[in-house]
């Protein structure tokens, strides 16, 4: 049991480094010069093409794991093509995105919602 | 009172000889002469035969050419007789004389002239007027040129099932050529280039010949399946004296439309009892709704059956927030097919366009049962492909769903016995339920991106349905995918001019013509018509604003300005992550800046009211309220608003 718990510490250590490690700043760079946006919008908010990454709904190392082997429309990006080192700074940005006011929030959407 | 002299056109090419003589004074005003004259003096004499030219009377003409009544005033006679409203063109020699006609003889009225600046925008504008009234415009174009700019826009209408009533002006014999552009704008089978994507056309040699052929190809044309068709108007006909022999002889033959075909009795019975007995069928609606008729009867046969609607929106069949709108293939025992031209797509999945290799499965469950209803087995071609691929079906009725819908929803209503209709009434409820909870996640996932700039499509979508709600609104561009289908989401569409569908061929450069023959149609019943114009399509034909601003055609245009053509920039970095190589090249030829187009200025340009480049979510609500109020005064006004790519 101690060892299981501490294997879950190291785990959640580790994927808080790299989490850390991110640059969220040079990862809205690559998101937009590698044209992450083109199918995730410029936020991530998502479109009929892509699905919404903003705030990622998965940890680092999960969207890396995806983004080397995705399923449904989403090409494969190698690491020759993005490194693990941007993925964790796109991820680093998708982070800092912060989540959507409720649509009951927003007058325009809650006026459909009240229908 | 002078007597009037039927003279023929060769008879006035001789008079023309002797004009020649005037006509080489003012050649001391080509480009060549004024290079020439630039040289001397800066105020050289006039030419000796410019100062006879200008002082003595031109020669007599050996005779003058006057008909009271050219062939194509009995021309424009046939053509009101089919009662079109408008014919869309501009101008071109090779049927001048049919365009006087319908000017002068025919008084400008249906049909009337609206002027366009490219045959391609001429067909689209058809194409759009169609989707709205229900009936086909008029389209003039040379048989050779002007076909050629009208031919990616006749294969959209083809394709997607639109009759256009195409005439082209084409001068057959060889003796009536003069010089070398009527050469070059003539030709021997005028109608071949378009042959594989019209349903019909002819070649008259007389006006009797083009009677008939006129009425018939009305009749072929708005025969399910619609489809364009094209008619040559020679120009020799046109100009030409009407003969003796057809003074006598030339009438219009009587137009008797024909029934859709409705289905065979038997068939329509075997599907009836497979959808009554079904656990979990499906309807899925291509063009079901044919006429503003359909919807209503794809509703009562989806209510009989307590079954889904797949709306796959290539025209408005079924109500958007019906409970009953959604469900899914691949838990359906039984498919209806109305009217899907790409019944197999919708009926299996294929591999990416990234992955390598490629492999398809059925998307429905082993044993369903596959019904078609499809006009488009009546008749087909094969060279261009737009009829899909083969499907494999249990039931296949050839005939127009909707002539066949009354006789099904008949049959199933005689089938439902009280144990069927409780089971159809849990099916239903489960399926409202669905259909609930599907609706507050798009809306939830509307609020993402929400203050973004570029500005979301969800928040552009939100902000015009904010200003047209209360209005009798009508959406006349396609919303699926470039606009990540927001307004089909989000809206309430009910009524049949409320989607128009798309292009049929995916040919871009539909869209804005499109739009304004849809708002010419929308005119004459004061509804307000909006049009989300991808930037790319614009720019394919954007002389088109001119052409709504000169006719005063109202149309709010909001632009879906994303400053690329961004399906292809997708589609670059999905091969370029494929092979292994850079993706951040995705721009390069197909990005849609640097310098970025300013479209209120273009639209200014073209006569109408322009606002924008609007970059901040909230200048949106009050920008589309002003330009709502200049539309309600009947004229054409467009926003440019930066965009999200999809």
């Amino acid at each position: 049991m101690q060892k299981i718990l501490f294997a879950a510490v190291l785990l959640t250590a580790s994927l808080y480094a790299q989490e850390a490690a991110g640059n969220a700043e040079n990862g809205k760079r690559i998101f937009m010069r590698n044209g992450c946006f083109e199918c995730h919008g410029t936020v991530g908010q998502g479109t009929i093409a892509g699905a919404r990454i903003g705030p990622p709904p998965l940890n680092a190392q999960g969207v890396i794991r995806y983004v080397r082997r995705p399923a449904g429309q989403m090409p494969a990006f190698t690491e020759k093509v993005m490194s693990d080192q941007e993925l964790t700074d796109v991820y680093a940005y998708l982070k800092t995105i912060p989540p959507p006011k409720p649509a009951k929030d927003i007058p325009l959407l809650n006026d459909l919602l009240a229908k | 009172m002078a007597k009037k002299i039927p003279v023929g056109r060769r008879g006035f090419l001789k008079g023309a000889a002797g004009a020649a003589a005037g006509a080489a004074a003012l050649v001391a005003n080509t480009p060549a002469a004024r290079a020439q004259s630039a040289e001397r003096s800066a105020t050289p004499l006039p030419s000796a035969a410019l100062a006879a030219a200008e002082t003595t009377s031109p020669a007599p003409r050996a005779d003058v050419y006057t008909t009271d009544r050219p062939g194509a005033d009995f021309m424009v006679d046939v053509i009101k007789s089919l009662n079109f409203d408008y014919v869309c063109a501009n101008p071109g020699s090779s049927f001048r004389g049919l365009h006087e006609s319908l000017v002068n003889y025919g008084g400008n009225k249906a049909p009337e002239f609206l002027t366009c600046c490219h045959e391609e925008s001429s067909v689209a504008m058809a194409h759009g007027y169609f989707k709205i009234e229900g009936k086909p415009l008029m389209v003039m174009a040379h048989g050779t040129v002007g076909l050629q700019h009208a031919s990616m826009a006749i294969y959209n209408a083809y394709a997607d099932r639109v009759p256009v009533y195409i005439v082209l002006g084409n001068i057959q014999d060889i003796n009536y050529r003069r010089g070398d552009v009527e050469w070059a704008h003539s030709v021997q089978d005028a109608a071949a280039m378009v042959r594989d994507f019209t349903k019909w056309d002819d070649n008259p040699v007389s006006l009797s010949h083009f009677a008939e052929s006129s009425v018939r190809a009305y009749k072929i044309a708005m025969t399910p399946p619609y489809e364009p068709v094209v008619l040559v108007a020679d120009a020799v006909l046109q100009e030409e004296p009407m003969s003796d022999a057809d003074r006598r002889s030339a009438r219009i033959p009587k137009l008797t439309m024909s029934a859709p075909p409705a289905g065979d009795s038997g068939a329509v019975a075997e599907a009836a009892k497979w959808l009554v007995a079904a656990e979990n069928p499906v309807i899925v609606a291509g063009r079901s709704a044919r006429t503003p008729k359909g919807i209503g009867l794809l509703v009562e046969l989806a209510e009989t059956l307590q079954a889904p609607v797949q709306d796959r929106h290539f025209r408005m069949n079924f109500p958007s927030l019906h409970p009953l709108n959604g469900g899914s293939i691949a838990n359906a025992d039984v498919v209806l097919g109305l009217e899907v031209q790409d019944f197999w797509m919708a009926t299996h999945t294929q591999t990416p366009i990234n992955r390598m290799g490629m492999a398809a499965r059925p998307i429905t469950k082993p044993g369903a049962k596959l019904i078609t209803i499809y006009s488009g087995d009546l008749y087909g071609k094969s060279n261009y492909q737009d009829f899909g691929r083969y499907a494999e079906v249990d039931l296949s009725i050839a005939a127009d769903a909707e002539a066949t819908l009354p006789a099904l929803i008949e049959a199933c209503k005689k089938l439902i016995t009280p144990d069927r209709k409780r089971a159809m009434k849990e099916r239903g409820a489960k399926l409202a339920d669905a259909s609930r909870a599907a609706r507050e996640r798009d809306i939830e996932q509307a609020a993402y991106g929400w203050d973004a700039s570029p500005i979301s499509t969800a928040r552009v979508t939100m902000e015009l349905w904010n200003q047209i709600k209360k209005e009798d609104w009508s959406l006349v561009s396609d919303a699926n995918p470039f606009f990540s289908g927001w307004p089909l989401k989000l809206w309430d569409f009910q009524k049949h001019y409320q989607y128009l569908g798309e292009h049929g061929a995916y040919g871009i450069g539909y869209g804005a013509p499109a739009a304004v023959g849809a708002a010419l149609a929308n005119r004459k019943y004061g509804r307000l018509t909006v049009n989300i114009q991808c930037d790319g399509d614009l720019n394919y034909a954007p002389s088109v604003l001119w052409t709504a601003a000169h006719h005063r055609i109202p149309l709010l245009t909001i632009m879906h300005n994303n400053r690329a053509y961004h399906q292809e920039a997708m589609y670059l970095s999905d091969m370029a992550a494929r092979a292994n190589r850079s993706v951040q090249t995705f721009g390069v030829g197909s990005a849609i800046n640097d310098p970025n187009i300013d479209y209120a200025t273009m639209a200014k340009a073209y006569g109408m009211y322009g606002k924008g480049p609007i970059t901040d979510p909230n200048d949106l609500g009050p920008a589309i309220k002003q330009a709502i109020e200049v539309v309600k005064r009947g004229e054409p006004a467009l926003i440019d608003v930066v965009t999200q790519p999809r």
